[in-house]
């Protein structure tokens, strides 16, 4: 049987035997069946999609439904992703789409395909269609291999979106931890990742950036560089590539290469950036919520908190930097990726180096995990225009000056929350504003093309900011306002959970402010402001996993033995995006008052996705989100000067080590009954929170900016009136 | 064009170099096809780069190729296969310690290096002497599990 490492190794140039291209789904048509999966004579079966794994192990979560509805065993089914001239366009992977939308248009193809074969099968056995069921791999009764009746062959049929699907209550695949087939691969080394991926005659190429975002090119000193072997140099405008057949001299060349540069300087700087923000011009305000009178019944209130929370640009910082291979020619252009969106890579290449569509392919291929958008379409329009210019494939990776300063960027987030409390203890009124850098709509702008000097669209798109900006809990007075505002110091991109950790942030702080005030237990508060029993399910199975004691906070107690060590716990909650996920996370953190680092002990999170497909699988994406936004809220934040990023390596831009990584527990709760929500992201939104409730009951001070570096605990530990900080020895 | 003879997972090799500053990376990917071992950083910092020389772990990305003259060079390729997996990476697959997988070799390889030192290590052992090994996906608890695993089963 062939396995998806063979068609890897048959070069990216799969060929798939149906003949069918680009489908009608994002046109509103019914896709064809033979689109989505093939059927081979071998018994194996080809499922094509536009969603891409990029370590998610969705690919795993696709071979599942598809098995559940076709009754053929899970190992037998290959995925083909991404690849613009295969597999159908239904939408590319992001905002943990992966489930509710790829895996249900794969589920409905296949329950197509299992209707379409009892159909052959009982023509073929002469029996009715409603005595027959495919298992195994075969109709039963009458045992006919289902590759018998149409392996090779085609569907010829459309996608039936009404089609009945299998019974839930008869799932056995669905639900069952299947193993991914990657990581035998990736474990051993056998894994053929993008950056491992070449093809014949190709040229590796490094790109030379300038020093700053807007600087031109005035000269290259060619010579700087004559002592490295078979160097081509490409210039075009201000981009500047070096290409070898030898990736070494590449990388040397793009070194040592001396060129002058026009000096520039336009950027607002990251110190106190949150200024900038709060005075940029609004391109447009939007309300993002508003109920009741919130602006009154906050003045008429007479217990009213507010505060300040702050977000910083951080980076995808992905640990291989962006690679893409490109080979240019006459008949059609191949570009190998690991964009997250090949169609839409696709189609913004087309606009920006004026190539018909369908003479441009986008191959994806797993490259380091992405988490959006990272360099990954910048690193392809390298490709493509170095491979353009000297007429022979062309590899292009960055290098880690390259991703960390030139990928495009989470935004900063700038959140006043007000609120006031009702005698009762209860919220009465919420109020948030946010600023958020901003620019048109429209396709990011490609690096290498915009230092070429070639035409194209500048848009700043970074994902749903504003969802989880309205607190989830029962109030009768709630405005949310979003200044979006007309510019952007660094190109915005989606980068996991786009705004929602900094609004979790803003949101569940300030709630555990108002429990505080209200001389409230936090757990006890929150579920009082919340009427869902999903919402109570979660939250209390979170807490019972640290061993919640209901009190207030904040409470000192120090550790035996060291009496700047003070311990505390605390708790966050999210409904994602108001609509999916439910999810809680408590936790408990010692906060050493002499350095001011904060040690994460342990995290408990308590994850309702609905129907759970793969409970592995989940758990891993649990695990990652936690652990990731762990890093960012500890550690992340893009400084850059005047004139560009100088953050550009893993100790300016340091991330979480295994030295600080917590115990993770993470309990799923299973509702079969209920639609699947993805849940790439949902897990990242309340982490920030927690950590901040948790340093608040530990020592009493609340941090509101992040990252939490031990530098800004101990100056917010200083700042507090409250805390005495006696210095160590 | 100089050539630098060594052995690579059990067996003699001989590279020629232009450079014989070129790091030992550019080498095991380009020359001998080796592709585990990942460029990450290129400045020592991240781990994805990690092979064995001699049995010590080093970041092959700084390592000149000049310098494992006549010395013994070992990749994940080298552990094992997907069929017949060295027992870490048999833990590693079973504790399904990866998302994109891209820093699992390097892990894999800082492992190999402490198991070797340390074959029953502390879960803080463990943590500590895979500090040097950076994972962007957060799969760290997956990644320690499977290296106590590996101990366990040793």
């Amino acid at each position: 049987m062939m396995t998806r490492r063979d068609l890897l190794k048959s070069g990216g140039a799969l060929i798939v035997s149906f003949a069918f291209r680009q489908n009608g789904i994002a046109q509103g048509r019914s896709p064809e069946l033979d689109s989505f999966i093939a059927v081979r004579s071998d018994g194996s079966v080809l499922l094509s999609t536009s969603h891409v794994d990029v370590g998610t192990g969705i690919s795993t979560v696709f071979r599942q439904v598809a098995a559940e509805e076709l009754g053929i065993p899970v190992e037998r089914f290959i995925v083909v992703e991404g690849d613009t001239a295969t597999t159908p366009n239904h939408g590319g992977t992001g905002g943990s789409t992966g489930v509710p939308r790829g895996a249900a248009d794969i589920r409905r193809a296949a329950a197509t395909a299992r209707e379409a074969i009892i159909a052959l099968a009982a023509k073929q056995l002469n029996r009715p269609e409603p005595e027959l069921t495919i298992e195994g791999g075969e109709v039963r009764p009458g045992g006919l291999a289902v590759a018998s009746l149409i392996g090779g062959k085609r569907f010829a049929l459309k996608v039936n979106p009404n089609v009945k699907l299998k019974d839930r209550a008869h799932y056995t695949t669905v639900g069952k931890p299947i193993l991914r087939t990657d990581v035998p691969l990736k474990c051993t080394g056998r894994q053929v990742y993008l950056q491992d991926f070449s093809v014949p005659g190709m040229l590796h190429g490094r790109v030379v950036r300038p020093p700053s975002f807007g600087a031109r090119l005035a000269s290259l000193d060619e010579s700087s560089i004559k002592g490295i072997p078979d160097v081509q140099i490409v210039r075009k405008g201000s981009f500047v590539g070096v290409l070898s057949k030898d990736e070494w001299a590449a990388i040397r060349a793009a070194r040592e290469l001396k060129a002058e540069w026009s000096s520039w300087e336009e950027l607002p700087g990251s110190e106190n950036f949150e200024k900038a923000l709060r005075a940029g011009t609004i391109e447009h305000d939007q309300t993002v919520i508003n109920k009741g009178d919130a602006a009154s019944a906050l003045s008429g209130a007479s217990k009213n908190l507010a505060a300040t929370y702050y977000w910083p640009f951080q980076s995808h910082a992905s640990l291989g930097p962006s690679c893409a291979v490109a080979d240019v020619k006459a008949a059609g252009t191949t570009v190998w990726s690991s964009t997250q969106n090949p169609f839409g890579l696709r189609s913004n290449l087309a606009k920006v180096f004026g190539m018909p569509e369908e003479k441009i392919r986008v191959v994806y291929m797993d490259g380091s995990g992405s988490y959006g958008t990272n360099g990954a379409s910048d690193a392809a329009a390298d490709a493509l225009l170095l491979s353009r210019e000297v007429g022979q494939p062309v590899r292009v990776q960055w290098m880690r000056h390259d991703e960390h300063g030139w990928d495009p960027k989470g935004p900063a987030q700038l959140l006043d929350v007000r609120a006031a409390l009702d005698p009762d203890g209860k919220i009465a009124a919420w109020e948030t504003q946010m600023w958020l850098p901003g620019g048109p709509q429209g396709e990011r702008a490609l690096v290498g093309p915009e230092l070429a000097g070639m035409a194209q669209e500048h848009g700043q798109g970074a994902g749903l900011m504003t969802a989880n900006a309205d607190p989830p809990y029962a109030i009768p007075h709630v405005r949310v306002v979003a200044h979006n505002l007309k510019t952007t110091p660094l190109r915005l991109s989606n980068l996991r959970a786009p705004g929602k950790i900094g609004n979790v942030f803003a949101v569940e702080s300030l709630t555990d402010e108002l429990a505080a005030a209200a001389g409230m237990d936090a757990l006890e508060f929150r579920k009082r402001g919340l009427s869902d029993e999903r919402a109570h399910a979660v939250l209390d199975r979170a807490a019972r996993m640290i061993g919640w004691q209901p009190r207030p906070s904040h409470s000192l107690q120090i550790r035996a033995g060291n009496p700047y060590l003070a311990f505390g716990r605390g708790i966050a909650y999210v409904r994602y995006k108001q609509a999916e996920n439910y999810v809680a996370i408590a936790m408990k953190v010692d906060v050493d008052r002499s350095t001011g680092q904060i040690i994460v002990r342990q995290i408990a999170c308590a994850h309702d996705c609905g129907l759970i497909v793969n409970p592995d699988g989940l758990r891993n994406q649990v695990e990652g989100n936690i652990m990731q936004t762990l890093s960012r809220t500890l550690h992340e934040e893009v400084r850059f000067d005047r004139s560009k990023v100088t953050t550009t390596d893993w100790s300016s831009y340091p991330i979480l080590r295994f030295s600080e990584a917590p115990s993770i527990e993470v309990a799923l709760i299973d509702h079969p009954d209920q639609p699947s929500y993805g849940a790439g992201e949902a897990a990242s939104a309340p982490v920030a929170a927690a950590v901040a409730n948790a340093v608040f009951d530990a020592t009493g001070v609340r941090l509101r900016s992040v990252p939490f570096s031990a530098e800004a605990m101990k100056k917010t530990l200083r700042a507090s009136r409250d805390i005495p900080v006696v210095p160590r020895g | 064009m100089p050539d630098y003879k060594f052995r690579v997972n059990g067996g003699a090799v001989s590279v020629n170099s232009w450079d014989p500053d070129q790091p030992l990376l550019y080498v095991l990917r380009n020359s001998l096809g080796l592709h585990g071992p990942k460029f990450g950083c290129g400045l020592g910092q991240c781990g994805a780069c990690t092979v064995l020389v001699d049995g010590k772990a080093v970041r092959s990305c700084i390592t000149p190729v000049k310098t494992v003259t006549n010395r013994e060079v070992t990749t994940v390729e080298g552990l094992g296969s997907p069929e017949k997996p060295h027992p870490i990476q048999a833990a590693f697959i079973a504790e399904q310690a990866a998302q994109c997988g891209y820093c699992a070799s390097g892990m894999i390889m800082s492992a190999k290096a402490l198991l070797d030192s340390t074959p029953h290590p502390t879960p803080e052992q463990v943590k500590n002497s895979l500090s040097g090994n950076l994972c962007r996906c957060g799969t760290h608890t997956r990644i320690l599990s499977a290296v106590l695993r590996a101990a366990r089963n040793a």
